[in-house]
């Protein structure tokens, strides 16, 4: 039973994120944290961190981790097949669509009108990790956690104007702000 | 060569499962690295026929990287073919994240790795920050009252009245998908008029 779930949750994850890369993460938010509650902000947090230091794609590591938590290695079977499987149906009919017919106007069409739609999904799902990191659980002024608003400031202004890879600008984030946080205890 | 041999699915296998270990960040980076791989160095594909499978990749939803390996495999071998680079493409991730999952609750623990990634955490939302403007400002300088529109709705939905999102996205996709259509249709009545 478990197992369907992890399935049809993450076949919808794979059918919903058009775009790639980012796009996955408001479908992931969606079913992982909202709807079944399979994980944390703060896990599924430590996911994308983990993501942007490995190989591999977003949702297949998400598909990992929560299967393994969830069930185990069959778990992680599972949800990893159920991410692929709507692209391995839809890849193969648009291949052969695009063989026989070598035009895509209307695929083209609903891709551009789904592009825009999609920055907003991710950029509310952006919210919720900016809260998470600054705010932690709960929103309140007194609960600001300035360390973090300080580091969230610092390294988006250094990613705009220098444009360095963002691995290196997490693993100064971690280095910096996980110093911080020890020396006050 | 013999097409559907053992050993042209093991190359197959072997290809995509090297690409998958080593592409750090996924998505647009594999697709430069299969083309090297298997237009220049296998000549399994021609150079158009890859051009071809990165459009269709990016036009399926999905991630980029599994689809793009996804017609790789059946451009040379058909749909076992597919089947082979599929697996290759996603066995690394499978493998890397079940050890790193089978730690973390030990590792998350541990006040040095707690502290470090509460750090990370700060910056990856400064990479998404940064990633969701980037995006934006693409969005805006098409200067298409329609995406900015679809940009600003799709927005409000989804953080203020909780909108699910793949309705979003169906809904989206379908009227760009019909407009698409009633515009081909209306310039071929005009060319027959």
């Amino acid at each position: 039973m478990i197992l369907a779930q992890l399935f049809w949750s993450f076949f919808q994850i794979g059918l919903f994120s058009i775009g790639g890369g980012y796009a996955a993460l408001p479908m992931i938010q969606a079913q992982v944290i909202d709807h079944h509650g399979w994980l944390t902000m703060a896990e599924f947090t430590d996911v994308l961190t983990i993501s942007q230091m490995t190989p591999g794609p977003i949702a297949i590591n998400a598909a990992t981790f929560v299967g393994t938590r969830i069930a185990g290695l069959p778990g992680a079977v599972i949800a990893t097949m159920g991410c692929v499987t709507p692209s391995f149906i839809i890849v193969l009919a648009l291949a052969y669509m695009y063989v026989k017919y070598k035009e895509m106007r209307v695929i083209k069409g609903a891709l551009g009108a789904l592009r825009p739609a999609v920055v907003a999904l991710i950029a509310s799902a952006g919210i919720s990790i900016v809260a998470l990191a600054v705010w932690g659980e709960s929103i309140s002024l007194a609960g600001t956690d300035l360390v973090a608003a300080l580091i969230l400031v610092a390294g988006l202004v250094v990613l705009r104007v220098w444009k360095p890879s963002p691995i290196l600008v997490m693993l100064a984030a971690g280095v910096i702000g996980g110093g911080i946080y020890l020396v006050r205890g | 060569m013999d097409r559907k041999s053992p050993k042209l699915y093991w190359q197959l296998f072997c290809s995509t499962f090297m690409l998958s270990a080593f592409t750090f960040g996924g998505g647009y980076v594999i697709v430069p690295l299969m083309r090297k791989k298997f237009v220049d160095g296998l000549h399994w594909l021609e150079e158009e026929e890859m051009l071809d499978i990165t459009a269709i990749a990016q036009s399926a939803p999905g991630v980029i990287a599994v689809n793009a390996s996804i017609l790789v495999g059946y451009r040379i071998a058909g749909v076992l073919g597919a089947l082979v680079t599929v697996i290759g493409t996603v066995l690394p991730p499978l493998i890397i994240i079940s050890v790193i999952s089978l730690f973390y609750t030990a590792f998350r623990e541990n006040r040095v790795v707690g502290a470090v990634l509460k750090g990370m955490q700060a910056g990856v939302a400064a990479v998404i920050v940064d990633v969701v403007l980037s995006m934006g400002d693409n969005i805006l300088k098409g200067r298409s009252p329609a995406a900015i529109a679809t940009m600003l709705l799709s927005f409000v939905a989804v953080a203020f009245f909780g909108v699910n999102v793949s309705l979003i996205i169906v809904i989206c996709g379908v009227c760009g998908a019909l407009h698409a259509f009633w515009r081909s249709r209306k310039s071929k009545g005009e060319s027959a008029a």
